[in-house]
């Protein structure tokens, strides 16, 4: 019961028109499955399936058969059985941190060796801090392409209300744990607008990776086999956290929900938050009052992991195919492409060439706070990953939610989720 | 002045379960920034409905849903009347465990086998399919077991005359029991529809395309997103979702209620 | 054909379409499971290795699942007593004559027929902090607001709010059905020996709701454990394994974490708890039967 979509047949018509056209008698044309999630509102489909005629247009033997596969849950998910039922797509964007799930269930193929010496120009042509969750065992597995990292968005008419300069973010922990207290309002047992809001429902541990890179702590090794989430920094870091609410109460006590965080914004309950470069467009929409972008503040330095997702090129393909996907990939991420991408959905442009194309400069001039997310990058690092994947962010999650509740202590919480971590990782550290 | 007390306390009881539909009603007809704002002035509008219509493909998700429960609930009268007639007037061996094995359905259903159940599909090669979806339902235990006890009051009379005559057991079923049923099948439809309609883990599960995902699934992808949430439009959505069922329900009220009534008290 | 063979062929034929489906979707997946939890979850390269218990000894060690358990009892103990009463409640509110009783009735109902997963959305927005339903009434009566499911203590009796909103009109149906068909004479005559409604209540209309009190009670229990479509909108579990339902930590383990083998022996054990619920039911209908 294989489903052909319109697009299928259309695209498979075409590629039999230019087959039975050429004259000269190259080989058969390649048709490529190609699976891609969305995540962000905004015509994501549509830019795609615009990119994709584009490319067709240029390589007539290519026929791209882009299939939208919903979140990137369901993307992976598909994927994953895709491979095990033995028809896996060519190419998928999946998240960057499923590098080590698609590993261990050999599904998929290092971009270096297909791309072979010619491909080290381009992959080294990437912000080093997206690569980060593209290399594992001396391989590069993934090529960035919607990447994002994590900014604070201020109320610039709350901090003048509040006797604070409206341009000026803060730029270290403390300094936004003072401003927070400025910012905080309250009338009588209620509490009108918070200092700051970092949601911790959902994946508390992206917003935490932040805290514990400032404060100069990584949680896992480049094998993704050791975690460690009992290391003082860390604590440390847990304790800001949970201090923001509990001690210092500028920050809503325990679980702070991820999607309802920009609404808070809107709303005037909050006047920072943290949350992803992905909802510029989101808050340029919808603040009804001026806001600003900054980098995430410091503690013992500047941080924040990258988030998002990366191209896949996936195993059982023919060499011609895997070569059609290789050029795919290259094509997206053309620095006019990256550019486009970025532009088009909010997403970081992925290399630095993209940003001084005439496009983007034109962009950025418009509206600087686009450029934020990419000076943070020279202070970004990978995003969590380990084998496991899942599992082992659901024990860092859980962990997290324990201390922000009030359930447990941080230097507890972390070190239960430390033990537990190991555990699950153990029979990754053998080979 | 006791019942005046009990008709105060039926329609207290009846305000504050109607509440939170009043109040989704309210988010989604108005704009975003009456959400949480209840003034008498607020403006009405259409335009969160258009908004979220706009960002999901909303209209292949209903058609989804649409043939989705059409093709399960052809399937299961289809299924269940041929077996309930069988359990309830051929005396064949080893009808009685082949009855207790229908019934196992009532307790490991079709809801909690789901890791077991993707992997038959995947091997089956229909992940993603609307016929994924249904199969698991389609021999449903409890329409064997409803259609059985409806069969069996069927007097004996009636069956014998219709086989006098000539009629083959197809001809009979169709003839003498099916008619008979007819209410039995009507309440089961009304069931099975809105089970089915508004059914979500296990197409979260097997669905991963627009072509093939129902309203629920849809509606959840929709809601979820990276960005935040915008609650007018989220409502909006919602709304519109159980819309079709709530219009049929709000018409078809009584027969509704009696259905449910006919195919529980069994 | 000799007569004899006849209706051995003509009742399998009947049965087989209704029958492999039930076998291939029913019965083999539930011994699939039994076995596959017997098993290690194959990955890449690696097959499924034999592994005996481990499983689930790996259960009896693991502290979301027995704090998943033991919420699933909460839950069930706090939803199923209180929609029951509730529903007996509507359904002897409705079951007389009372102004606009078809408006009460179907707000009672409404509620029944709409999705799970569209009213957990709307709910969710109610619960949301500061400006959401529940804290904007809150506000009214000057209490402070409370981040309803972000803490550990509120969120499972929230879902247990919504829930109970949402099936206590479907159990009153029932009710309804069983109360008319009880004669109004023994009520009448009960009143004439000078009865309280109360007593009347008590000694005669209750009691013959029983075996309707008994169907609905294993109903809403299984239901407790079969439905967590409000988890994946509202919590995904959280905080903290706060609101973990057993059959969400299935789904989880299954679909998340691809652990295949682990929720097969997570999916055992649910199915022995739905067993055991539904022997009751059988025993119950056993009654039923021979009563008739």
């Amino acid at each position: 019961m294989k489903r052909l979509t319109r697009r299928a047949v259309l695209g498979g018509a075409a590629a039999m028109g230019v087959a039975l056209g050429a004259r000269r008698a190259t080989a058969a044309p390649v048709r490529l499955n190609f699976y891609f999630p969305v995540a962000v509102g905004g015509p994501i489909t549509k830019i795609i399936d615009g990119m994709v005629a584009d490319f067709e247009k240029e390589h007539a033997d290519v026929t791209v058969n882009a299939i939208y596969s919903g979140s990137y849950q369901d993307t992976t998910a598909k994927a994953l059985t895709a491979v095990k039922s033995g028809e896996p797509p060519h190419l998928a964007v999946a998240l960057s941190t499923d590098m080590f799930t698609f590993i261990d269930e050999d599904a998929i193929l290092p971009f270096d060796e297909i791309a072979g010496s010619g491909g080290k120009t381009w992959l080294d042509g990437f912000f080093p801090a997206f690569m980060a969750n593209s290399r594992a065992e001396g391989r590069v597995w993934g090529v960035p392409f919607q990447r994002s990292t994590i900014v604070l968005y201020w109320n610039k008419t709350a901090f003048r209300a509040a006797g604070l300069d409206p341009d000026k973010a803060p730029a270290t922990w403390d300094e936004m744990r003072g401003f927070a207290g400025k910012l905080t309002r309250r009338s009588g047992a209620d509490v009108a607008q918070w200092g700051v809001e970092i949601p911790s429902s959902g994946f508390p541990y992206w917003l935490f990776q932040g805290l514990t890179t400032e404060n100069g702590a990584i949680l896992m090794n480049e094998a993704g086999n050791e975690v460690y989430f009992d290391k003082p920094e860390v604590v440390e870091a847990l304790q800001y956290m949970v201090d923001l609410g509990r001690k210092w109460q500028v920050m809503p006590q325990g679980i702070i929900e991820w999607g309802t965080t920009p609404q808070d914004f809107f709303e005037r309950k909050t006047a920072m938050m943290w949350t992803t470069t992905g909802n510029l467009t989101n808050v340029r929409a919808n603040a009804p009052f001026p806001f600003g972008v900054a980098m995430l503040p410091a503690q013992k330095r500047r941080g924040s992991p990258t988030g998002g997702g990366n191209f896949y090129l996936f195993k059982k393909t023919s060499p011609a195919e895997r070569q059609a996907a290789l050029a795919f990939v290259q094509w997206m991420t053309t620095p006019e492409r990256a550019a486009e991408w970025g532009i088009k959905t909010g997403y970081v442009a992925v290399r630095p060439d993209a940003w001084t194309t005439p496009a983007m400069k034109r962009y950025v001039a418009n509206f600087p706070a686009a450029a934020v997310a990419r000076d943070q990058l020279e202070f970004a690092v990978a995003e969590f990953s380990t084998h496991d994947n899942q599992r082992v962010t659901k024990i860092l999650n859980d962990g997290l939610q324990a201390a922000l509740t009030g359930e447990k202590h941080p230097a507890q919480a972390l070190a239960d989720a430390q033990s537990e971590a190991d555990r699950v990782l153990r029979p990754y550290r053998r080979s | 002045m006791r019942s005046a007390l009990e008709t105060a306390a039926a329609w207290l009881l009846a305000l504050i379960w109607i509440l939170p539909l009043a109040y989704a009603g309210w988010t989604a007809f108005h704009p975003a920034a009456y959400a949480t704002a209840f003034r008498f002035d607020a403006p009405l509008t259409l335009a969160n409905f258009a908004a979220a219509w706009q960002a999901a493909p909303f209209a292949r998700y209903f058609l989804n849903t649409f043939l989705l429960v059409t093709m399960i609930l052809a399937a299961q009268l289809v299924l269940c009347t041929l077996a309930a007639f069988a359990f309830a007037r051929i005396e064949f061996r080893g009808r009685a465990v082949a009855f207790l094995l229908v019934l196992v359905q009532l307790m490991v259903m079709p809801d909690v086998l789901i890791v077991e159940n993707y992997r038959t599909m995947a091997r089956l090669g229909i992940l993603d399919s609307l016929g994924a979806i249904g199969l698991p339902y389609m021999a449903s235990g409890f329409g064997i077991f409803l259609l059985r006890q409806t069969f069996k009051s069927v007097p004996r009379e009636l069956d014998e005359a219709a086989r006098i005559e000539g009629a083959g057991l197809l001809q009979l079923l169709w003839r003498v029991y099916v008619p008979l049923a007819r209410p039995v099948y009507l309440a089961y439809g009304l069931v099975s529809v809105s089970y089915h309609w508004n059914n979500f883990l296990w197409p979260l599960i097997v669905t991963n395309s627009v072509e093939t995902r129902p309203l629920t699934v849809g509606l959840q992808i929709f809601a979820s997103t990276d960005q935040g949430i915008d609650w007018s439009i989220i409502t909006a959505a919602s709304l519109m979702t159980t819309a079709p069922l709530l219009v049929a329900f709000l018409l078809f009220q009584r027969q509704f209620v009696q259905s449910f009534l006919r195919a529980g008290i069994r | 054909m000799p007569s004899r063979l006849r209706p051995q062929i003509e009742g399998w034929l009947l049965l087989l379409p209704a029958a492999v489906l039930l076998a291939l979707f029913t019965h083999y997946p539930t011994v699939a499971t039994a076995i596959d939890s017997l098993f290690s979850t194959p990955r890449g390269a690696r097959g499924a290795v034999y592994v005996g218990l481990d499983n689930y000894a790996e259960m009896a060690g693991d502290p979301v699942f027995w704090q998943a358990l033991g919420n699933n009892l909460v839950f069930a103990l706090g939803t199923v007593p209180a929609a029951i009463a509730l529903a007996l409640l509507m359904a002897l509110l409705v079951d007389r004559k009372l102004a606009g009783r078809d408006f009460v009735r179907l707000a009672y109902f409404t509620p029944t027929v709409l999705p799970m997963i569209a009213v957990a959305n709307i709910w969710l927005f109610f619960y949301t902090p500061g400006y959401g339903l529940v804290d904007q009434l809150l506000h009214l009566l000057g209490a402070p607001s409370h981040n309803w499911l972000g803490s550990r203590g509120t969120v499972l009796p929230c879902l247990m709010v919504m829930t109970v909103w949402k099936e206590a009109g479907f159990f009153m149906i029932f009710y309804l059905a069983a109360l008319q068909q009880i004669p109004p004479s023994l009520g009448e005559a009960a009143a004439l020996e000078g009865a309280s409604r109360w007593t009347i209540f008590r000694r005669v209309t209750f009691p013959l709701l029983m075996p309707t009190t008994l169907f609905v009670l294993v109903n809403a229990l299984i239901n407790s454990f079969r439905l967590v479509d409000q988890i994946i909108v509202m919590t995904e579990g959280g905080p903290d394994n706060a609101s973990m339902l057993l059959l969400y930590y299935v789904f989880e383990v299954g679909f998340k974490y691809w652990d295949t083998a682990y929720a097969a022996a997570l999916t055992v054990l649910l199915l022995a708890l739905l067993a055991a619920l539904a022997l009751t039911q059988f025993l119950y209908f056993d009654r039923r039967v021979h009563y008739r």
